[in-house]
């Protein structure tokens, strides 16, 4: 009389057991997925949650209280202001210098068939499979052989030296997904060159120049090995970090840190958010 | 506007002229200087004169052969670990990601809003003596009771990995969401098991993205100093430190720059012999 429902039992327990099994089948890719995530965002997690540690001693590694003062103190380390006004400058004019001048390498690669295109290429390529050591070294021992004073003028050129090719890569993959008829059309209505350029071309490729700005200045801003070898006595925000690390990183580089990628973040997630919502429109429309 | 017209052949080179005009004068010409440097002798309070002096090589190989095996080695277990890490990640977000794709891609770039001294300082934090990490590796009996992660070459490793992941998992999800899924469709029409499909279609298809990321990845690990230097030990130093240190330390410039040209030697070496395995596995496949 207890045979039946113990059997009844077992294979209840024994499709359940199956049935979670054939779960984890499906769906173990999805669950490693979400693993992997929690592994790439366990550090940001820490460097914001160390924000608001209020550190015993001179090193913020272990937790030990919750404050606000140190985000309302985002500027009570002596230097890290200079550093991080330092690190924007640089960004914002090497992004705009180098996003110019890719734009119109791209414009030249995407546009016409001339001699010297393979020799161009490999010119825009090489910078970014050079180690960064080795474009900070040679740069270093170019300002040293001719005597220049390191500083400013020194990091600026470093800077926009490895965001041109970045620049190239991104507006080019734009213009190579590009419809000529349209600008044929403009012309063919009467526009001369430039005036196509200015009223088709230009308005077209406006997003993929923002997104070569928005790189560049991100690649800028985060940069310490060019920097390091070619600042001379001037520290940027990456520098600045590297300093105090040696003698343990106050929690206001966790403030700064964690502010620059909240509003990286918000920056992404908005233009993604558009952008989906404009392709439902288009998809509606 | 007639201009345009009448110089076409000259509008290519116009547009290239101040972008690789700049290049070449900041990226060419340092990497020259960087030669004329490496064959110099003599020492930094003489000054340095340039006599061909090739032993300046054969010291750094002599002498930093340990170095430069530490840095190709950690590359390239870094860069396999990515890969294998990142494969299904861009896997599920190519396949399973449906409209939320490119916000699912955030989480792999995530990393790059946070500046990479910071994210480094971070893992300094999980993996530090008295952290959770330790603790539970401790306890489990992996790591002996007074066992430490930190100053380890798998803490130099680890760090490398999560450093460069993005570089390998951004290429790896471009080549494979392209990729068009009726052919996996037609292979398992014709009776292909699913794991069959994917190793006959997709993995072959998505070559294009392995071979990217890895080279991505693996040229800059090779000649990173960071990783090595926070979160591991003098025993785990990579060539990296010790250019860096000879450069702006040392003021060994001769030898410094002599351990840069081997060290894009090693890099292309092994870039060499990886496209030649690629390729043939490519032709046999």
């Amino acid at each position: 009389m207890s045979a039946a429902p113990v059997a009844e039992r077992a294979r209840e327990s024994e499709s359940v057991w199956s049935r979670a099994w054939s779960f984890v089948r499906r769906h173990v890719l999805t669950v490693y997925a979400w693993l992997a995530f929690v592994y790439l965002m366990l550090p940001i997690a820490i460097v914001i949650a160390f924000s608001f540690n209020d550190p015993a001693g001179r090193y913020n590694y272990t937790w030990s209280g919750f404050t606000w003062d140190n985000w309302r103190n985002w500027d009570g380390v002596p230097g890290l202001r200079s550093a991080m006004v330092l690190s924007l400058e640089i960004a914002l004019i090497a992004s705009i210098v180098a996003t110019a001048l890719g734009t119109l390498i791209a414009l030249a690669l995407a546009r016409y068939a001339f001699r010297g295109r393979g020799a161009t290429n490999l010119l825009i390529f090489l910078p970014l499979s050079t180690p960064e050591i080795v474009l900070g070294a040679s740069l270093l021992t170019l300002f040293l052989n001719l005597n220049v004073v390191f500083g400013f003028t020194t990091i600026l050129i470093a800077h926009i030296m490895f965001c041109i090719s970045f620049a190239v890569v991104t507006v080019k993959a734009r213009l190579i997904g590009f419809d000529r008829h349209l600008e044929e059309a403009a012309m063919d209505l009467g526009a001369n060159e430039w005036v196509t350029f200015r009223k088709v071309t230009l308005p077209l490729i406006a997003p993929a120049i923002l997104a070569a700005l928005l790189l560049c200045f991100a690649i800028s801003i985060d940069d310490f090995v060019v920097t390091y070898f070619n600042s001379g006595p001037e520290t940027t925000f990456p520098l600045f970090v590297w300093g105090a690390a040696r003698i343990g990183a106050p929690p206001q580089v966790n403030v700064i840190g964690s502010a620059i990628f909240i509003v990286a973040v918000v920056g992404m997630v908005a233009n993604v958010l558009f952008q989906m919502r404009r392709e439902r429109s288009a998809a509606t429309a | 506007m007639g201009f345009l017209h009448r110089n076409r052949g000259l509008s290519p080179y116009l547009l290239l002229a101040p972008g690789l005009l700049y290049l070449a004068l900041f990226f060419l010409v340092p990497l020259g200087f960087l030669a004329y440097q490496s064959l110099q002798s003599g020492t930094f309070d003489v000054g340095y004169a340039f006599d061909w002096a090739w032993g300046n090589y054969w010291d750094a190989i002599r002498n930093y052969r340990g170095h430069f095996i530490r840095s190709l080695q950690y590359a390239g277990i870094a860069t396999l670990l990515a890969l294998l890490l990142g494969y299904p990640l861009a896997y599920w977000i190519a396949f399973r990601g449906g409209r939320w794709k490119n916000l699912l891609l955030l989480f792999i770039v995530a990393p790059f809003f946070v500046t990479y001294l910071i994210r480094t300082l971070a893992w300094e934090t999980i993996l530090a003596d008295q952290g959770p990490v330790v603790g539970f590796l401790r306890d489990i009996g992996v790591l002996g009771s007074d066992g430490r992660v930190l100053a380890t070459s798998t803490a130099v490793v680890a760090g490398i990995t999560y450093n460069f992941f993005p570089f390998m998992a951004l290429p790896l999800y471009v080549s494979l969401e392209q990729i068009d899924q009726r052919l996996i469709e037609a292979a398992q029409d014709l009776y292909a098991s699913k794991w069959k499909a994917f190793v006959r279609v997709t993995l072959p298809l998505s070559l294009p993205g392995v071979v990217a990321g890895t080279l991505l990845t693996f040229i800059p690990a090779a000649g990173d100093f960071i990783n090595a230097q926070l979160l591991g030990s003098p025993r785990t130093h990579m060539i990296g430190n010790v250019i860096q240190s000879k450069f702006l330390e040392l003021t060994d410039y001769p030898a410094a720059a002599s351990m840069s040209f081997v060290l894009m030697a090693a890099i292309l070496l092994m870039v060499a012999i990886y496209a030649r395995v690629v390729g043939t596995e490519k032709l046999t496949g």
